[in-house]
């Protein structure tokens, strides 16, 4: 049962993680245009720095 | 969990930082539609098309909003930027900025609910199955206060819709279907804790947050399917014109339209849409009012004509003066007939909301009565019997209720929407269900709104060669109709344009003209045309209206499923007598007003009728918002396609039978999974009742339940 005393706040810990990633996505509007992103993978020209 | 939420403020977020176009919504001064982006190329166009012109500092398209966010100067305006755009073939308009925000912050909102719920329900549910699958004394303990750690934050969190909207529901004195939802959710929580802290045997921490996440994912996907929709009345004031061009001491100056008053000089150039109600006082041209009042043909603009604001200038400069701005315009009247339309309308319960309406009066009642009978049975035992009412809620829980209808309008919009047919509005698809008659509009809905030439082949072939060659130098729809044909053109010279009138040129040392028929002389014939004058001889062109890509079929359709058809346009009789003979439709009214196609709509409702409206134009909206349910080409009007529930995409109208026969499908499906939800109540309640339901009983007939009524909907064909 010590295995436990490991995993639970491991799993805990991997779970939160992925929720964090889901809050920076969220916020960083990573879900507003899936259409467009899906569409600018396919552009010629490359905007590897952010548009100002 | 919420707090740490609330305090990332945007510039401290080093992720937002690295996509500012994106992240700071705030800063995009201007939004431009784009109805016809679809692409790839789409984006790198606009966007380079944007970025040129001079105040433009950022441009993004957003390809699923079909918009594109600009960053420019303050002083920029959009007309030479939708003027850019539609040189480099996008088709653009304004859209205020102001209102867009709303509803997109309401979906992040659910959808980080909906996230949050999820983390906690895989958790929780996790620590749940070592205890039911046989976890004993201090490991069930520390289970539950680890669930405990995890579901009380998320439900404090994820739950606050439904607390908020049963809080408003109390105060209204209603019992929503959110009243048993919270009181379930907050009932599970605390009895759960209480237990945990008594290290009881049974603790509803997965109960709640599954709860939590079934609930907010039929929230979410209802609020999908009802985020599309906008205010039609918003949109119509969007269309108006924010500027124009106004005379001020002979110079032209741009100026914001509430800055117009009574008698200042408005021009308006070819192409421009009328922003105000005025008499013009110099140049000729020719406008069309179709979208207006549904009139096929062009109408003649002189000197003292009126105009009406939303008219399109189609070929001259015209000089008016202005008789009503703003607020008095007859468009402006027009958005306020829709806007009471609209408010009409709302009057329409949807299957779910009937549903409630029985639904949670039945709940609270059982509850209760399960708190009183045991509190009797057991001689007073507190906490048994608040144990079993908690159970009885937490099972009668409307999860698969509240997925029964989302679900199966997800479905079936996206199978409609693969046929080409967008639905804005979630109870779109049960009105459509229940239509039994169906009214159209002809000009633009029925029709193309494109000029077909009829057969030439009586004219002589040296009068067509003329005509083509005169026709090439005009925008006019029917001369463009002429020119379409790619017939040859003659020697002709000189050609020039009489705004209003036609055009003229010189053939072989004589002139010739091509346009109206008074001004070449012919005798006007029973349809549209246009006429040539040549060697002191005139030719009529005859034209008629491009019939909509499976128009016929449809109507066919709508016959054999015993629809009654009823035609109303604005155009002449004639026109749409030809129509409703050719289609075979029995009822029509020509030269019909906005108010008369609104008031045969309320008629009709009025007999009891379930009324499907198809219409395209401006005059056409108030009857869209008026009628049970309403169809609108992507033609049409913006303010006709957001007044209406469904927009057709493609330029055939064929896949609107096929949309009543999914409707009446989906109906089936929404009472079915009623039904199936309800049948898992009838086995689950007696349970809880007798107090035999354990929390692995509670979690498995509300996964169950709602699994099937999601597997149901997609049922679908």
């Amino acid at each position: 049962m010590n295995v436990l005393v490991l995993l639970i706040p491991v799993s805990l810990f991997l779970g939160g993680l992925g929720l964090l990633f889901f809050f920076w996505a969220m916020r960083a509007n990573q879900f507003d245009d899936p259409d467009g992103d899906a569409a600018r993978i396919l552009r010629t020209e490359f905007d590897d720095h952010p548009q100002d | 969990m919420d707090g740490a939420y609330e305090q990332v403020s945007p510039a401290a977020c080093g992720a937002c930082a690295a996509v500012p176009a994106r992240a700071a919504p705030i800063a995009a001064n201007l939004v431009l539609s784009l109805p016809t982006a679809h692409c790839a190329a789409c984006i790198t166009g606009v966007e380079a098309a944007l970025l040129r012109q001079s105040g433009v500092r950022a441009a993004r398209v957003n390809l699923t909003l079909r918009r594109v966010m600009i960053r420019a100067d303050a002083d920029t305006i959009a007309a030479p930027l939708i003027e850019a755009l539609r040189r480099a073939g996008y088709e653009a308009h304004e859209m205020d900025p102001n209102l867009l925000t709303g509803t997109e912050r309401e979906g992040r909102d659910l959808a980080m609910r909906l996230g949050v719920a999820f983390f906690a329900m895989m958790n929780v549910m996790l620590l749940s199955v070592a205890v039911w699958a046989g976890g004993e004394g201090a490991t069930r303990d520390l289970f539950h206060w680890i669930s405990a750690l995890i579901a009380i934050p998320t439900v404090a969190f994820a739950g606050q819709p439904f607390f908020k909207s049963a809080g408003l529901a109390l105060r209204a004195g209603r019992l929503g279907m959110d009243v048993p939802i919270s009181l379930a959710l907050i009932l599970a929580t605390t009895i759960s804790l209480f237990e945990t802290i008594k290290g009881g045997h049974h603790a509803y921490f997965d109960a709640a947050v599954m709860l939590c996440f079934f609930l907010l994912l039929g929230r979410y996907l209802d609020h999908r399917t009802r985020a599309i929709a906008r205010s039609a009345a918003e949109q119509l004031a969007a269309l108006e014109v924010p500027r124009a061009m106004v005379l001020v001491q002979g110079v032209e100056v741009a100026r914001a339209i509430s800055e117009i008053y009574i008698n200042d000089l408005v021009v308006v150039r070819p192409g421009g849409r009328m922003p105000v109600d005025g008499v013009v006082v110099a140049g000729t041209s020719e406008v069309d009012r179709s979208l207006l009042t549904g009139e096929s043909l062009p109408v003649f603009a002189g000197p003292n004509s009126l105009v009406q604001a939303g008219e399109v200038n189609l070929t001259g400069v015209l000089t008016l003066k202005v008789l009503a701005a703003g607020q008095n315009t007859s468009l402006h009247r027009m958005a306020e007939l829709v806007a009471i339309a609209e408010s009409a309308k709302t009057r329409y319960t949807s299957l779910a909301e009937r549903a409630a309406s029985w639904y949670s009066p039945l709940v609270h009642l059982l509850s209760f009565s399960a708190f009183g009978f045991w509190m009797w049975q057991t001689g007073g035992d507190l906490r048994f019997a608040i144990n079993i009412s908690a159970a009885v809620l937490i099972i009668t829980c409307p999860c698969a209720l509240g997925l029964a209808v989302p679900a199966v309008v997800t479905s079936a919009s996206g199978k409609l929407f693969r046929k080409g047919l967008l639905i804005k509005d979630g109870t779109a698809l049960e009105r459509l269900a229940r239509v039994d008659t169906v009214v159209m509009d002809k000009t633009g809905t029925l029709t193309m709104g494109i000029p077909e030439p009829l057969d030439f082949s009586h004219i002589p072939a040296e009068a067509l060669q003329v005509a083509t060659a005169l026709s090439m130098a005009s925008s006019h729809p029917l001369a463009r109709a002429i020119a379409a044909l790619g017939g040859q053109g003659a020697d002709v010279t000189d050609i020039c344009e009489v705004a209003g009138y036609g055009i003229s040129g010189q053939y072989h040392g004589a002139a010739v003209r091509l346009g109206r028929a008074d001004w070449c002389g012919a005798d006007p014939i029973a349809m549209t045309a246009t006429y040539l004058r040549l060697n002191n001889q005139t030719y009529a062109f005859g034209f008629t209206d491009k019939i909509r890509f499976g128009a016929e079929q449809a109507i066919a359709a709508f016959k054999a499923q015993g629809k009654d058809l009823y035609l109303i346009s604005g155009d002449t009789t004639a026109a749409v007598r030809a129509m409703a003979e050719r289609l075979g439709i029995e009822h029509w009214t020509a030269g019909a007003l906005p108010q008369e196609k609104l008031s045969l709509i309320n008629r009709l409702t009025s007999e009891g009728r379930q009324v499907l409206m198809l219409g395209d134009g401006l005059n056409d909206t108030a009857a869209l918002a008026a009628a049970t349910v309403s169809i609108s080409p992507a033609s049409a009007l913006d303010a006709a396609r957001v007044a209406s529930d469904i927009v057709l995409l493609g330029n055939s109208m064929e896949p609107i039978a096929d949309a009543l026969r999914i409707a009446r499908q989906s109906r089936h499906r929404i009472i079915e999974n009623f039904l199936i939800s309800g049948g898992y109540n009838v086995i689950a309640v007696p349970l809880a009742l007798m107090g035999l339901a354990t929390p692995l009983a509670a979690a498995l007939a509300m996964s169950l339940s709602s699994i099937t009524v999601t597997l149901n909907a997609l049922r679908l064909k």
